[in-house]
């Protein structure tokens, strides 16, 4: 990401398309897009993460999430055809040099969710995995599931206690 | 910044970053994360856990190729815009919906002196501007689904607590409440609820059908 940011490197960017492309359109597939709408898309996606490029921040967010923000807000924008209000930024972008620093703690940081997602029990696992990448509320998870809407948001309130816990 | 001390719930912001809240709740959730840091660092939190599944997400073949990608990115001439921070009572993406600021919002009386300005979201929701003279109550409601209420100046209070610029107000059904616009100044709120409120007594009841609330 580094790379295309400097010097819009195309190699770079074919690394992230090879990478992000195919989990990007398995995302929408799963967040109720047919095969045809999930691969137009990623393409629109991938063409957003080219053109700002030099607004990703390394001390902010890392490479995942940064498209996985631009991935949901293109699906509300071509698929739910709504428009997605988001915060103020605060501040012009990113620094010209990120702190190394922060960006390295921030790269850490994210292995270490990573880890805890895996080794949640699989029962959270799954509710979280079906709160982002799905296209049901907790109230249509219940009806799908058959567990009442309490357990769902009981299992659901246990997972976030035990990732903050893993990220102390 | 103002010192925020009511605050979004972790399943609101939950699903903000996911993507999966109504319009006119994005549009009151994001309105308070601009004013508040704290719940901005949380939303941080739960875009990361996104970020953390898609890593891990299985992988579908795409159709295109990196030629595709780049035929369309120079097929794409307009600049990215970018929205500078408001400076202004309504951050940026209110002001979007609004057409301007304060000054410009085109108010709607609703009885006993409350105005309010409803904003064009898609219809699972409704999300309005809600102005309520200083010193006077709200009528007196409760709700079916979630209400979401977020004070843009003024301050108002309700049985249980004080609520001034920035602070939001998460009511769901069991919650009954009055709140009342404090002395001194207006109090203007942005709010948006996924079910039509329910007034006790008639005459708010027959209102309720003209106001749309």
């Amino acid at each position: 990401m580094a790379r295309i940011r400097a010097s819009q490197d195309r190699e770079a960017f074919a690394e992230l398309f090879s990478h992000f492309g195919p989990r990007v359109k398995a995302f929408l597939m799963k967040s109720g897009s047919n095969m045809t709408m999930a691969e137009e898309c990623t393409q629109d996606v991938m063409v957003t993460l080219w053109r700002k490029a030099h607004m990703f921040d390394p001390a902010r967010a890392s490479v995942s999430t940064w498209i996985f923000t631009i991935a949901r807000n293109r699906r509300i924008d071509l698929i739910r055809k709504e428009r997605r209000p988001e915060p103020d930024e605060l501040t012009w972008g990113p620094e010209p040099e990120p702190e190394q620093a922060e960006a390295l703690g921030l790269q850490q940081e994210s292995a270490q969710l990573r880890d805890a997602l895996a080794t949640l029990p699989e029962k959270q696992r799954t509710l979280i995995q079906q709160a982002y990448f799905g296209d049901l509320t907790h109230s249509e998870i219940a009806a799908n599931t058959g567990l009442p809407l309490g357990t769902i948001k009981s299992r659901i309130r246990l997972a976030l206690e035990r990732l903050r816990h893993a990220m102390k | 910044m103002t010192d925020v001390k009511h605050h979004l719930t972790d399943d609101l912001l939950m699903s903000y970053a996911a993507g999966k809240l109504p319009e006119a709740f994005n549009l009151v959730v994001a309105t308070h994360i601009t004013l508040c840091d704290e719940c901005r660092a949380r939303l941080g939190a739960f875009e990361a856990i996104g970020g953390a599944l898609l890593d891990e997400e299985d992988a579908v073949e795409m159709d295109a190729n990196m030629g595709d990608i780049f035929a369309k990115i120079e097929a794409t001439n307009s600049e990215i815009q970018v929205t500078p921070a408001s400076t202004g009572v309504f951050p940026s993406a209110l002001q979007d919906y609004v057409g301007g600021d304060l000054d410009a919002v085109k108010w709607r009386p609703v009885g006993m002196g409350v105005k309010q300005a409803i904003l064009k979201t898609s219809k699972t929701a409704t999300v309005r501007l809600l102005r309520i003279p200083a010193g006077a109550a709200m009528p007196d409601h409760g709700h079916h689904g979630t209400e979401l209420t977020l004070v843009l100046k003024g301050a108002f209070k309700d049985e249980h607590d004080r609520f001034a610029r920035g602070d939001i107000e998460v009511a769901t059904e069991a919650d009954h409440h009055t709140p009342i616009a404090e002395a001194g100044e207006d109090c203007i709120c942005l709010s948006a609820t996924d079910a039509p409120l329910k007034f006790r007594g008639l005459l708010p009841r027959i209102a309720q059908r003209f106001a749309r609330i």
